[in-house]
């Protein structure tokens, strides 16, 4: 079990209110797994995801990743998980605008220590990876969406984490990009990375071997005899 | 580090208006610290070459009568004068740190002097030994200067400086020529001056104005022996002593007073050697400068302190645009501590470049002062750096805010916003 997470309860202080927004969910994955949460908006998604991707502690429950307790961890060590085991992807990209493709892909190497040179070179065989290699002197802005989304990719990839996690990744782009999209992740999943995908687009979801809904906190299967309500 | 500082350049270049203007504090702070420093320290320099003659280190020891200078000009006192006798002068030769020392006598403003039908009003008479030319440090320019031969046989020969010169002789070569000093011929052996390494000389503010100012009709050296011939038996001498060093002119001077005083009876109070505290002049006269100035270095330091609040006020604005940066260098596994020093690094190397723009136009700025109000300036490169190094903390210290804030930004905050 790559990811386990028991019991999971998150809340939130809004204004004198406490808002549960996670209740009591369960939730583990196998090494390689690809899967999609579905779910309506507010539903607790990205809070989940941002527990899983050590961005956020819960407020009770356990979680271990790759057999690590993750509530045990310090803030250095939790920055650490998300540089060697975790990738990210983020719906609007994230790049840093004055930054090449290849400076941006290079940022993790660069906090994990890998020297100048070949950090340039491993970063130039991400970009390679994901089908940009004429494209990594470009800046964000000279860049599609999809080509953006790819560097981002390239990025999330570039330590060779174990898990990747994606938040609405093809959101912000059109039926082609996605697609292009899709086609790296069934190919990062074949090469045995492990994937967690949020999206609102049934069809994205169809490229995940397993689907979850999330609805009010709690976390249902996919095909399941009451899945079908969302 | 070096990774922080290339992002750190890469920062600043890729907002240039907006580092220059952060930096315009820190600029104008650091430019106006180095120009009144060097203004400082050129005058400060300049005062104390001029007084002490940059490396002569000579002391005049003279006789005061009450607190003016006794000049036998005016025969002014009626008190016994004093003899400096032969024991006394190698006492004082002796003396620790004196490398040499002259006695001589002296009329501040002699008449009577004549080659031809030219005449030469007002000018200086010495009878000097054969010290006088080394310990003042002057060098023979043409002709000779005295032997002892002159002083045996009371050969009646003078020399001139280049004033006195250009005063007597309008077209004329003086060497050899014969010249009337108080209706007694002389003849001119030769031409001295100033030796060449050092700058004016100037032993005295009198000196330094007439040097400076009206040049007198000049300087006439005659052998001491002859001076009881056109002058008066028992005159009394005055002494010239140099020091080894800068710092023991004022010890060597007051030494050497003391010997002198020595032969004057206890009851004449009126008549003393005193010597001239130079150093003690020009350390009165660069304090003072440097009391001035030091002032006006408090509030340079003000618009340098104006400065670095200016830098914390954009460097807080920055985080708060860059928010969305700072949470995705966090989601991707950047620690705490690398968003710290990256945010210092960038506040100190703004700073430090603003400290080295602050530098070159603050020597700009001097040698603007200096041409246009005639002060010498001496760029003090320990100031330089000190300054370059101080802009630097200055960065630290008011990035240190900014810098915190940046580190604990919650990355999904941070990332949220869009
Ligand atoms: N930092 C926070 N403080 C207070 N409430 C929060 C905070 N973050 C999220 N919430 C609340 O938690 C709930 C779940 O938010 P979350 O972002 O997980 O939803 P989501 O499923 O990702 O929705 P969407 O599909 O719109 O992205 C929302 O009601 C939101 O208002
Ligand atoms: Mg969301």
């Amino acid at each position: 079990m790559i990811l386990e997470l028991k019991s999971i309860y998150k809340e939130y202080q809004q204004g004198k209110l406490v808002v549960p927004v996670l209740k009591h969910v369960d939730f583990s994955m196998e090494e390689g797994e690809y899967t999609a949460i579905m779910g309506p908006s507010g539903s607790g998604k990205t809070t989940l995801m941002n527990i899983i991707g050590c961005l956020d502690k819960a407020t009770s429950g356990e979680f271990y990743m790759d057999g690590q307790d993750v509530n045990k961890c310090s803030e250095n060590e939790m920055s650490d998980l998300r540089l060697r085991k975790l990738g990210f992807v983020f719906q609007s990209f994230h790049l840093l605008p004055k930054q090449t493709a290849l400076e941006n892909v290079e940022m993790p190497l660069n906090y994990a220590g890998v020297p100048r040179k070949a950090r340039k070179e491993i970063a130039f065989r991400a970009l390679e990876r994901v089908g940009l290699a004429e494209r990594v002197d470009f800046k964000p802005n000279q860049l599609s969406g999809g080509q953006m989304q790819r560097v981002a990719i390239a990025r999330a990839m570039v330590n060779d984490p174990k898990i990747l996690l994606a938040d609405e990744p093809t959101g912000a782009l059109d039926t082609k990009s996605s697609q292009q999209v899709m086609d790296l992740f069934q190919k990062l999943n074949e090469e045995g990375v492990t994937i967690l995908m949020i999206t609102h687009d049934p069809e994205i979801a169809q490229y995940a071997g397993r689907t979850v809904l999330i609805r009010d906190g709690e976390l249902m299967e996919k095909g399941g005899s009451d899945g079908e309500k969302a | 580090m070096l990774e922080n500082i290339r992002l750190a350049f890469q920062g600043i270049w890729s907002h240039k208006m907006r580092s220059f203007l952060t930096m315009l504090g820190i600029i104008i702070g650091i430019a106006s610290i180095i120009s009144i420093v060097s203004t400082i320290k050129g005058t400060s320099e300049q005062i104390k070459e001029q007084l002490i003659g940059a490396g002569n280190n000579a002391v005049d020891v003279l006789l005061y009568d009450g607190s003016a200078e006794y000049d036998a000009s005016w025969g002014m006192t009626t008190a016994a004068l004093p003899q400096i006798t032969e024991e006394q002068k190698d006492k004082i030769l002796r003396l620790d740190n004196v490398e040499n020392a002259t006695f001589f006598y002296g009329r501040g403003y002699s008449e009577n002097i004549y080659y031809m039908d030219q005449s030469m009003q007002g000018g200086k008479v010495y009878g000097v030994d054969e010290n006088y030319l080394d310990t003042c440090g002057y060098v023979i320019q043409a002709g000779r200067g005295f032997v002892r031969a002159d002083y045996e046989n009371y050969r009646k020969v003078v020399l001139l400086d280049e004033e006195a010169a250009g005063s007597l002789f309008k077209d004329e070569m003086p060497l050899g020529k014969t010249i009337e000093i108080m209706g007694e011929p002389f003849v001119v052996v030769g031409i001295y001056t100033r030796a060449e390494t050092f700058q004016p000389i100037i032993n005295n503010y009198e000196e330094y104005y007439s040097y400076y100012g009206d040049a007198g009709a000049g300087t006439l050296l005659l052998p001491s022996s002859d001076w009881p011939i056109i002058y008066k038996y028992d005159e009394a001498e005055n002494a010239i002593v140099r020091a080894s060093t800068t710092e023991a002119m004022t010890k060597v001077g007051d030494r050497a007073a003391k010997i002198l005083n020595e032969a004057i009876p206890e009851e004449s109070t009126q008549i003393k050697y005193k010597a001239n505290n130079n150093l003690k002049t020009v350390e009165d006269q660069q304090k003072l400068s440097e009391s001035t100035n030091g002032q006006l270095l408090w509030i340079a330091s003000i618009s340098l302190l104006v400065g670095g609040i200016g830098v914390m006020n954009i460097m807080l604005v920055s985080v708060t645009e860059r928010t969305s940066e700072i949470g995705l260098k966090k989601a991707i596994g950047a620690r705490k501590n690398r968003i710290l020093f990256q945010f210092l690094t960038e506040a100190a190397v703004l700073t430090s470049l603003g400290g080295v723009a602050g530098v070159i136009s603050g020597i700009v700025m001097a040698n603007v002062i200096s041409r246009m109000a005639d002060i010498p300036i001496a760029i003090s490169i320990p100031a330089i750096i000190a300054s370059v190094g101080f802009s630097m903390v200055i960065g630290i210290v008011f990035g240190l805010l900014p810098s915190f804030k940046a580190a604990n930004l919650n990355p999904i905050d941070a990332l949220r916003r869009d």
